[in-house]
């Protein structure tokens, strides 16, 4: 009982940093139907800039270590935006009406080409987060003791999310969020700026990558610069858990991803613990494609 | 002749989501007939065309091909007995020429497979000269042969709706269904359409078609069926049809919207 | 003569004479280039002709790679003989895991394909079976012996990887024109439309997902024999990735176009070595400019063509 416990705030932790990522993936897919492949490295370009930032400005020291990662990450957040954005203009909007093939290429040589300037510029090894940034206390519930981080992270994502969902459901930019993922061409014709829609979901999906990078750095202490696949693999493995381009779905879908992943690495094997994802991944694909919040759509011809 | 239709459909169902496209239609195709389904949009004209095809699977009732239930059976091997169809929404292979587009209906009776294609067996290159003398064949029947090197997206929009009565033609059907094929053309390609039906039918090949076009029906086919709502109302011969009520009313008080379906 | 022969004998004759110039060095860049060459067709009968999204070809890879490493090392049957077998094995297993994901839509089944490439690698890592060696992987693989000859050397290598190669052309060209060939485009341009045209899709997919795959399991006989030692590091994404690549830059559908994308894809970074850093960025950049600017890749599919000569009657214009 008491591993069980202490596994499933472990993988709560990981899972609310899996829904962040989740998040990009499936906004965009919503929108332009197009799975991302860089947004894994988008996430992983969030991790180096947090390191380069709390290596170089030092903000911890100055004004107290909570104001300072949170500044930090808001900074990292603007930052991988802006790089999310232009990806999207450089690379997506002139295959816009391309076949989807062409689109999924282009993602895939967005994807090597930031994984090796993050290589060329950080170099190929492990890079270390600094890991006095939170105390490394714990508190106990129930009998279980829970290292503080993981509250903190669990939280931070829990804030992002509802910051995420409050945005998309009230106000008028979130509404024509929805309306472009439901039907680009009708929300056109109701007058819906499709290309500022289409900025918006690159600005807040490598937002939400870029703050989850950093949550990873500090959870796990280590970087590196091909990290980001795996991890993307799996943050769409729960965007396609929940639904894919069901934003609360892929909140569920990744907090669900972390549990299972922690339950099998903890009671099964740890060797094999990607794996048991991308089983989830392919099962799910196989058996219930629509997600667990996706609707059934009629079988269409 | 023998008493039984080349094609029943009995009791035929299906609803999407609640929603009835489909109910309780039957009616029969006599062998080497013409026959004609109508009705205003959205009536589930094509949704009965799809369920013959086997693209969808009814909710309940039997479709009798020859005496066959062919409910459940797939849409390739429905078309290997003897079925072939056009689309409402032209489905063309766009990028290939007009001639490999008619020899993918002479595919479903050729035999040649991969190992074959990789030796060259010399019965695979006579099968493979057959097969492109019938599909420029059906090209020449349907008035393509002159361009049957050009590619299918490049031909004029009734042109397209000719190759996709070829490439059905291709696969030796003994039942063709035709999805509007006149819709598009202008009236001279429609008169050409007209005979080429005809034709069709003198080759042995019943047709079953739907078609807005009142003036085409009534002038090939020898049997209409309506559906109003999913709900057959009517059957008969055109000249009853005209003049029965329920039809009338049908077609009067039907808003001309667009038929929203996928084919 | 038409220019296509000319290049086609300047390009044969070239690479059958090149190694006398090039040390062994650069004969096994080549060679490389050749086994990329094999892997990169068979994945165009999957990606290129039928149109399916496969990322994962680097399993069907592993698989026939292993094979042969495995019954090689353990009962010490001739490498070469294991070529079928090796075949057959990726074969059967493409079948397995190609059967229920068969119907799945473009980038699904494309994702899906990664992840079966991804539990490969994993299950390789952890032994599986107990068979597989781990992370060190399998050493000690024989030589292929052929004719009483023990293949060696490099150069050696290169004319048993380009016999392979040159095999495997002929008969895809074959492939490429034919009944089977046609029935894989149809799939591709529209598979509603095949199967009215009575195509069986399905069944088409699932034989062009094991075709690939017995020839990318051959492919790996060569390749275990080559290197004498295996190991999981070879198979991952990435190779995947490659082998995709060359697909669709070179040309997808067209065998010159796969075969260029494997000599420029896999030979252009040994040109520039010294740019090793920078070359898979590079790289990158280019996936994404060709897809803008010439996306059918460098070389497109061409349209068949069919002689009409033998039919009577008025000319229809057909080539």
């Amino acid at each position: 009982m008491q591993l069980f416990l202490e596994q499933l705030t472990n993988g709560l932790a990981v899972g609310g940093i899996y829904a962040l990522i989740a998040l990009g993936y499936t906004m965009v897919y919503g929108v332009l139907k197009l799975i991302n492949f860089a947004h894994g490295d988008l996430f992983t370009i969030g991790a180096f800039f947090g390191l380069t930032l709390l290596l170089s400005l030092g903000l911890t020291s100055h004004i107290g270590p909570v104001a300072g990662i949170i500044v930090l990450v808001l900074m990292v957040m603007g930052l991988v935006a802006l790089i999310g954005a232009l990806l999207e203009r450089v690379a997506y909007r002139p295959l816009r009406t391309s076949p989807r093939l062409s689109a999924v290429v282009s993602a895939l040589g967005a994807s090597i080409f930031f994984q090796n300037a993050i290589m060329l510029i950080y170099g190929a090894r492990f890079r270390v987060y600094p890991h006095d940034l939170l105390p490394t206390t714990t508190v106990s519930f129930l009998g279980v003791s829970i290292p503080v981080m993981r509250i903190v992270l669990f939280g931070a994502s829990l804030v992002m999310m509802a910051g995420l969902y409050y945005f998309v459901q009230r106000t008028k930019t979130g509404t024509a969020i929805r309306a472009a993922a439901i039907d680009q061409g009708a929300a056109k014709l109701m007058g819906i700026d499709v290309n500022r829609v289409i900025m918006y979901v690159f600005l807040i999906g490598p937002a939400l990558g870029g703050a989850a990078g950093v949550m990873v750095g500090m959870y796990y202490g280590q970087i590196n610069f091909t990290m980001g696949w795996v991890y993307g693999l799996k943050a769409f493995t729960a965007a396609i858990l929940g639904g894919i381009g069901n934003i609360p779905g892929a909140m569920l879908g990744g907090l669900l991803l972390g549990v299972i992943e922690a339950m099998g690495a903890t009671y099964i094997s740890l060797a094999w613990k990607d794996a048991i994802s991308f089983m989830v991944l392919i099962l799910i694909l196989i058996f219930r494609p629509t997600g667990l919040l996706g609707e059934r759509v009629a079988d269409k011809v | 002749m023998s008493a039984s239709p080349l094609l029943r459909l009995s009791q035929l169902t299906k609803s999407f989501g609640g929603v009835m496209a489909v109910n309780q239609v039957s009616f029969d195709v006599d062998h080497g007939t013409i026959v004609g389904l109508i009705g205003p949009n959205g009536a589930g004209k094509t949704t009965v065309f799809n369920l013959i095809t086997g693209n969808y699977r009814p909710d309940s009732g039997e479709i009798l091909f020859d005496g066959r239930n062919i409910v459940n059976m797939r849409t390739n091997r429905i078309v290997t007995l003897g079925i072939a169809r056009t689309f409402q929404t032209i489905r063309l292979f766009q990028n290939m020429s007009a001639l490999e587009n008619v020899l993918a209906g002479c595919h479903c009776r050729m035999r040649s497979g991969a190992i074959g294609a990789m030796l060259r067996l010399p019965w695979q290159k006579r099968e493979e000269r057959q097969a492109l003398e019938i599909a420029v064949g059906e090209l020449e029947f349907v008035g393509l042969r002159s361009q049957l090197d050009q590619a299918a997206r490049n031909l004029s929009y009734g042109n397209q709706r000719l190759l996709e009565i070829a490439r059905a033609l291709a696969t030796k059907p003994r039942f063709l269904i035709l999805d509007e094929p006149a819709g598009g053309m202008n009236d001279y390609e429609t008169q050409v359409l007209v005979d080429l039906i005809n034709q069709i039918r003198e080759r042995g090949i019943t047709v079953l078609l739907i078609e807005h076009d009142m003036n085409l029906v009534m002038k090939i086919c020898e049997k209409l069926v309506v559906l109003e709502y999913g709900v057959m109302i009517a059957q008969g011969a055109p000249m009853e049809i005209q003049k029965d009520q329920r039809v009338i009313d049908a077609y009067l008080g039907a808003p001309d919207d667009d038929e929203d379906e996928d084919f | 003569m038409k220019p296509a022969t000319i290049i086609n004998v300047l390009v044969v004759a070239t690479l059958l004479v090149a190694p006398y110039w090039l040390n062994a060095y650069w004969v096994d860049v080549l060679n490389s280039i050749g086994i990329y060459a094999v892997l990169a067709l068979s994945l165009n009968v999957i990606l290129g002709y039928a149109g399916l999204f496969h990322m994962g070809h680097a399993a069907f890879f592993a698989v026939g790679t292993y094979t042969t490493a495995i019954l090689n090392t353990q009962f010490g049957i001739p490498v070469l003989w294991l070529m079928p077998l090796s075949g057959l094995t990726a074969g059967f297993f493409a079948l397995l895991v190609a059967r229920p994901i068969i119907h799945l839509r473009g980038d699904y089944l494309l994702i899906v394909t990664i992840g079966i490439v991804e539990i490969v690698r994993i299950a390789l890592v952890n032994n599986v079976f107990g068979i597989t060696g781990g992370s060190n992987g399998i050493f000690g693989i024989n030589r292929p012996e052929l004719f009483g000859y023990v293949i060696r050397t490099p150069h050696e290598f290169y004319y048993l990887i380009f016999g392979f190669a040159a095999i495997t052309v002929l008969l895809f060209l074959r492939l490429e024109n034919s009944r089977f060939g046609r029935a894989l485009n149809y799939i591709r341009e529209d598979d509603v439309a095949a199967e009215g045209s009575g195509i069986d899709a399905a069944h088409y997919k699932l034989v062009a997902f094991v075709l690939g795959a017995f020839w990318a399991g051959m492919a790996g006989t060569i390749f275990a024999a080559k290197m004498t030692i295996v190991s999981p590091q070879s198979f991952t994404f990435w190779e995947s990735v490659v082998m995709f690549t060359i697909v669709i830059l070179g040309g997808s559908g067209n065998i010159r176009g796969v075969l260029l994308g494997a000599f420029l894809i896999v030979g252009l970074p040994e040109v520039f070595r010294e740019f090793a850093g920078a070359r898979m960025l590079v790289f990158g950049a280019a996936m994404i400019l060709m897809m803008i600017f010439r996306p059918k890749g460098i070389l497109p599919a061409q349209p068949r063509t069919y002689n009409l000569d033998f039919l009577a009657g008025p000319r229809g214009g057909g080539k």
